[in-house]
């Protein structure tokens, strides 16, 4: 078990370079942050692209493109390059979502719950004993689900009802999940059950289930109305037996787990949500200078002119707060407020940017032959997972009644 | 053996160009800049050998601007060994005019023995097509340009290279050391993994002042207009093959 000094010096493992950045624009990237958000641009435009519709269309993710994510090394960007990861930052994970999803953001979801969600936990809670089990196959050929919310528990975590019995040699897990993603190819889940349920919340401990175990199932997809290729499934536990080495963390110490990497994992929800804002930005725009009524570029009119400006506006705001809730978390500094923020934030602009597009287009902007269609229908689940709007506000809320509360 | 390939910055294929207020030169200010895609294939062929164990040593050169390191880390990336800056402010898409980095290119040879350069057979900003030549020229060695086939023998002595010519293809036998300039579709070159785009920081890139090789950087061309391709009036759209062949008709084109 780790103490509690290498844990917290793992969660804030400094970035290099943070000092040499730090007196630079909150925007301005790294060499390497930039080589890879080029690498990712590309990767994205020649071999996503092409897929986007028929992928949606079909609600299902294309295998290939599931392989060659893992060849190209987006499925583990923090896991250390002596276990078959990329051995870099959050940050570069941030830039990797964003990038993801201004072209699809059903991709970009898979890769963020990957990295920011199941790789973290492993990174910051588990022994080196499933560390070394768990990374490569998780930088290399196995996607990963975290499995918190319930039938009954959304909003309401802890309140979750599956259960987690010892056994002696090992515990036994009944229970049901809903709504995880991943879950459709995932080889690894983490799941939160409670050891003790009248201990609350203290109870609540995670635990490393595998899909082939014996009274686990992973039931049918959801038919969603965005992020349609990203799978999202309930799960079934029935006397799923876990061995006592497979807990990830302390027992009881799985509400702290969920707590802290939603908290930062909400950094990556605000980059997906800040990747289709502007992803639906530049489909957009290059049409407004095309399309002419009454014998002039749509563009030109000031009607358009201030709503692109008031768009353009807020997505480089939401820019703003995305990467400064990521560089401050990277540097060891407080982030629970700059990220609860950034989400709630960037899923709004997401919001309105889709929208707005969607009318800039006219009727094209209706149907599905034009990107704007998805965006719109994508941005809205940047509203609900991670924490919904309402969650977002108590959050930020509740810090600043903190700060100024005598 | 040890095969240097040649990487050039070049304005990205996907950028759209302006042109500089005094019509002299494309406005590359504010422009995304990238490796131009001839060279990345001549990348990916020379970490092939290397892959096939027929290269030992793949040296990627860049003449440029403190950017054209970007490009360099790119071949590093994709599997090059190490790197060779050759640092001026010239501009390369125009000031620094293909005879002078042909002479570069001879003097960086004399001092570190290659057996090959592979070269992208043009730059899409200048278009000239012109490098590789003038470097076999210099040096004195054979030429395969227009690559879209390459086999070195197994002596390593030769190469076979198939090239892309108007009649179709032409398959020749060249001697090494040669230069070889690679085609459109020679191959498909792969995408840096980030892992490596991490490693390739690793890498050392040496540095030259191209002013010390002692060779003449002067252009031999000078600019006189740049200018904007004549804009292509809007089209019509007809409602079937019939309404088609009718306006061809109309418009004598049949
Ligand atoms: C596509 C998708 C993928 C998902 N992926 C995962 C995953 O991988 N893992 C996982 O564990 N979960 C996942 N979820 C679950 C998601 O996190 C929950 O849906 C979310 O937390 C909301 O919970 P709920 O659906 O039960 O809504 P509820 O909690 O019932 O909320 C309903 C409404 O009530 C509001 N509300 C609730 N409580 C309050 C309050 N105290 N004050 C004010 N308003 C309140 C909410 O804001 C919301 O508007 C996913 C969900 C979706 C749709």
């Amino acid at each position: 078990m780790l103490s509690r000094a290498a844990r917290t010096a793992a969660r804030f493992r400094p970035a290099t370079g943070v000092r040499a950045m730090s007196m630079h624009p909150v925007t301005a990237l790294s060499e390497d942050e930039q080589a890879l958000k080029d690498a990712v641009q590309r990767f994205a435009q020649d071999r996503i692209a092409p897929k986007v519709r028929s992928m949606d269309e079909s609600a299902t993710m294309d295998p290939q493109i599931i392989e060659e994510l893992f060849q190209q090394g987006f499925m583990g960007i923090e896991i250390p390059a002596e276990h078959g990861g990329v051995g870099s930052n959050f940050m570069s994970s941030c830039l990797v979502i964003e990038e993801l999803a201004k072209v699809d953001a059903s991709v970009s979801v898979m890769v963020d719950v990957q990295n920011t969600l199941v790789n973290n936990v492993f990174a910051f809670y588990a022994s080196d004993e499933i560390k070394e089990y768990a990374y490569p196959r998780l930088a290399g050929d196995t996607l990963g689900s975290f499995c918190l919310s319930e039938a009954g528990s959304g909003s309401d975590a802890f309140a979750l009802g599956t259960r987690a019995e010892d056994k002696g040699d090992h515990w036994e897990l009944n229970g049901s999940k809903m709504w995880i993603t991943n879950a459709g190819e995932a080889g690894l889940f983490l799941v939160m059950a409670n050891v003790d349920p009248s201990a609350g919340y203290r109870g609540i401990t995670c635990f490393l289930v595998e899909r082939d175990q014996e009274g686990f199932s992973v039931g049918k997809k959801e038919d969603k109305l965005g992020i349609r290729a990203s799978s999202t499934c309930p799960l079934t536990l029935e006397g799923v037996k876990v061995p006592k080495n497979r807990v990830v963390g302390e027992v009881g110490k799985g509400y702290k787990i969920a707590i802290e990497i939603l908290n930062e994992g909400r950094i990556g929800i605000a980059s997906q949500m800040l990747g289709i804002a502007q992803g639906a930005f530049d489909a957009t725009l290059p049409y407004l200078f095309e399309r002419k009524q009454f014998g002039s570029a749509i563009g030109d009119f000031q009607g358009m002119q201030h709503q692109y400006a008031q768009v353009g506006m807020e997505i480089e705001a939401a820019r703003l707060m995305v990467y400064n809730a990521a560089r401050r978390k990277e540097a060891g500094l407080g982030f629970v407020k700059e990220a609860a923020m950034a989400k709630l934030y960037a899923s709004q602009v997401a919001e309105r940017t889709a929208s707005r597009c969607v009318e800039w287009m006219g009727g094209l902007g209706f149907v599905k032959d034009f990107p704007q269609e998805k965006f719109y229908r994508d941005q809205k689940i940047g509203a609900i997972y991670e924490g919904t709007s309402s969650v977002m506000l108590n959050t930020i809320g509740k810090m600043i009644s903190r700060e100024y509360r005598a | 053996m040890r095969v240097f390939v040649g990487v050039k910055r070049a304005v990205d294929y996907a950028a759209k160009v302006r042109i500089q207020a005094d019509k002299k030169a494309v406005d590359i200010s504010n422009v995304k800049m990238a490796i131009n895609p001839f060279c990345e294939i001549a990348v990916e062929e020379a970490v092939r050998l290397k892959e096939k164990k027929v290269a030992e040593e793949v040296v990627a050169v860049s003449i440029g601007p403190k950017q054209a390191q970007e490009v360099i880390r790119q071949a590093l990336a994709m599997g090059a060994d190490r790197g060779i800056h050759v640092t001026t402010d010239m501009r390369v898409d125009q000031e620094l005019q293909p005879l002078a980095v042909a002479k570069i290119m001879a003097a960086l040879t004399g001092e570190h023995d290659p057996s090959a350069w592979l070269l992208g057979k043009q730059a899409i900003d200048d278009d000239s097509n012109q490098v590789a030549q003038m470097l076999a020229g210099l040096l004195d060695w054979p030429q395969a340009t227009f690559a879209s086939e390459v086999e070195v023998s197994e002596d390593k002595k030769s190469a076979t290279v198939t090239r892309e010519i108007d009649g179709g293809l032409q398959t020749i036998e060249v001697p090494l050391p040669a230069v070889i300039s690679a085609d459109l579709r020679l191959n498909e070159p792969r995408y840096a993994t980030l892992p490596n785009i991490m490693k390739a920081k690793k890498k050392k890139i040496d540095t030259v002042d191209a002013a010390s090789l002692g060779v003449d950087l002067a252009g031999q061309i000078e600019v006189l207009e740049v200018s904007e391709p004549a804009t292509r009036e809007a089209g019509s759209k007809v409602e079937d093959v019939d309404a088609l062949l009718a306006k061809l008709k109309a418009d004598g084109l049949l």
